[in-house]
């Protein structure tokens, strides 16, 4: 530390110390919660050796065998999925709409926007199970699958616009004024020239929303209405706090290599579609390809 | 060369979903908050219209927070949760950050996908994992025993403090870390150098120049922990599950999952959310401020 502080310019040599300490601290437990789902035993910490036991194995236990754990995996990618099939437009529209519209509203709205991504998540989940348990109209929804989409879809929108509108701010606006200088009308503009640009950050938010849909715990948990509505998460937080199982390492196991591939699909995606913008080619290699 | 209307049209489908699913409900909470029990089913009553409402669970809850009130230690043993949990993520996270930004050379791309890896990895399953570590035979436990640092198996999981706070700063320092790293690497070397040149020596150019540059970052990270924290029911939960740990979010959660009173519970919310209401003011503020800055490059 002495010689870090009299020389800071020399390389300092107790921050490289805590920042490996940092981050295998951050990843080895969970490497540790992994191995334990491959225990031939029922411990989650001791080890006996290595099966698949817990994943198909266990004829009653195991995540493929049991009806709980099967049912809470595809409640989980059910609500993923229609999660981002619908907050992925909603907030792409929202992203341009805000990013471009001046005017009365304009401001409330986007401050509206950011209310979601700072609010904490037992208040969105207090908030929506009274919205439908108590207020008239909506209490014919009540709790249940189509509740936890529509709390899903609602923390979701503004990741996706917080996402696309980056993206929109460094295309920029001169694609779409040479094309409609070239004589594209609006439509065209808007379909064939940004939408094109745009689609890199559709696919990277689309990913996004998938995994923070599927890791989510606490609008799920608020929003369900008992074993038909449990999802990967609940499974777990369940578990924890009664005698956890292999099986219960299994699910988590796979929900995160499930988050994963989705995130890393989605990074793949963004860079290949902007390779050529980092290969700094002239951008403008886009209108040829319109036959504009 | 976009009809005006257009832009307002796009935004529509989203700002109309936001204000029946984000804020009418906030109205649902005020409602039953301030609405009445009914006295033979003790279900919640709600009063939807302004005239009807009645202070008393609100008020009997902020009495509540009197000293001597019920909910007092909940309050007092939450807050200082958090400020540790926080003391914590900054004592380990700027090191982390600033050797990242500042230092890492060869290995900085590796070091940074480990750095964002916890952020795709379920929080639940973060606290899973040390729940199989520290369990009675688990390897912690096992650790320290074969060293002789304990001479019998330590229950880590029976309602401790400290293991409250280690799994919160476990839990929400990835959060912190980016953002810090982010304002630190933006951080010019030119401007530390220069500061060097005129005579500053490192821990003052660090005190007067690093420091304060990294200050949005600081604050940033902190408040993007501290709101989901005050809110948090589920680590305690998972850690302890015990009522000598238990903070705010397990007293709203009690109220809605444990008994029929969704009124105490939506009157604790009301009054949390008023509490930080301040705190998210101001991480909305800078967000917009950066985004302002964005569009007027």
């Amino acid at each position: 530390m002495r010689g870090w502080i009299t020389n800071p310019w020399g390389r300092p040599r107790f921050l490289p110390v805590i920042a490996w300490l940092y981050l295998v601290w951050s990843i080895v437990p969970v490497l540790i919660a992994v191995q334990f789902s491959f225990n031939t035993t029922r411990s989650t910490s001791v080890w006996h050796g290595f099966s698949t036991r817990w994943y198909w194995g266990d004829p009653v236990y195991s995540v493929w065998n049991n009806p709980g754990l099967r049912g809470a995996l595809s409640q989980s990618l059910k609500l993923a999925a229609i999660d981002v099939v619908i907050a992925t437009p909603i907030g792409v529209m929202l992203a341009l709409g805000l990013a471009r519209w001046r005017g009365r509203g304009s401001g409330a709205s986007n401050f509206l926007m950011l209310f979601p991504l700072v609010t904490p998540e037992i208040v969105m989940g207090v908030s929506l199970l009274l919205l439908f348990t108590q207020l008239r109209p909506f209490t014919a929804i009540s709790t249940g699958t189509a509740a936890q989409i529509l709390g899903h879809v609602t923390f979701s929108i503004s990741f996706v616009v917080v996402i696309v509108r980056g993206r929109l701010f460094s295309i920029g606006r001169e694609y779409e004024e040479a094309a409609a200088d070239l004589g594209a009308s609006p439509t065209v503009a808007l379909l064939r020239v940004l939408m094109p640009l745009l689609t890199p950050a559709i696919v990277a938010s689309a990913a996004i929303v998938f995994a923070i849909s599927i890791d989510d715990f606490v609008i799920s948990q608020w929003l369900s209405n008992g074993p038909n509505t449990t999802t990967v998460p609940i499974v777990i937080y369940s578990a924890t706090r009664g005698q956890p199982l292999p099986s219960t390492n299994a699910i988590a196991t796979i929900m995160v290599l499930i988050t994963l591939a989705s995130v890393v699909a989605g990074f793949a995606v963004y860079r290949l579609f902007t390779r050529d913008e980092r290969a700094q080619r002239p951008a403008a290699q886009g209108f040829a390809d319109l036959g504009l | 060369m976009y009809p005006r209307w257009l832009w307002p049209a796009f935004a529509l489908p989203g700002v109309a979903w936001l204000l029946i699913l984000f804020l009418l409900p906030f109205y649902a909470v005020v409602g039953v908050a301030f609405g009445s029990v009914d006295p033979i089913l003790l279900t919640a009553v709600p009063a939807w219209n302004p005239l009807d409402w009645h202070l008393g669970w609100v008020i009997q809850v902020l009495s509540g927070l009197k000293p001597g009130g019920v909910y007092l230690d909940v309050f007092v043993r939450t807050v200082e949760y958090v400020l540790i949990s926080l003391a914590g993520c900054v004592l380990i996270g700027y090191p982390v950050a600033y050797y990242i930004a500042r230092h890492a050379s060869r290995t900085k791309s590796l070091m940074l996908i480990l750095l964002v890896l916890p952020f795709w990895i379920s929080y639940l399953m973060r606290m899973l994992a040390w729940v199989n570590l520290l369990s009675p035979d688990g390897y912690v436990n096992r650790v320290l025993v074969s060293t002789h640092v304990i001479s019998q198996p330590y229950g880590f999981l029976d309602g401790k403090s400290s293991t409250v706070i280690w799994a919160l700063v476990y839990g929400y320092i990835p959060y912190f870390i980016l953002p810090l790293y982010a304002s630190l690497d933006r951080i010019d070397r030119s401007v530390i150098e220069a500061a060097r040149d005129l005579g500053a020596s490192p821990f003052r150019a660090f005190l007067h120049v690093t420091l304060p540059l990294s200050k949005i970052g600081l604050l940033g990270g902190a408040v993007l922990i501290v709101l989901p924290m005050f809110g948090d029911y589920y680590t305690p939960n998972i850690v302890s599950n015990a009522p000598t740990t238990s903070m705010i979010g397990n007293q709203i959660d009690l109220y809605f999952h444990g008994g029929p009173q969704p009124t105490i519970g939506a009157a604790i919310t009301i009054i949390l959310s008023a509490f930080l209401v301040v705190l998210m003011g101001y991480y909305m503020w800078t967000i917009h401020r950066a985004s302002r800055e964005l569009r007027s490059l």
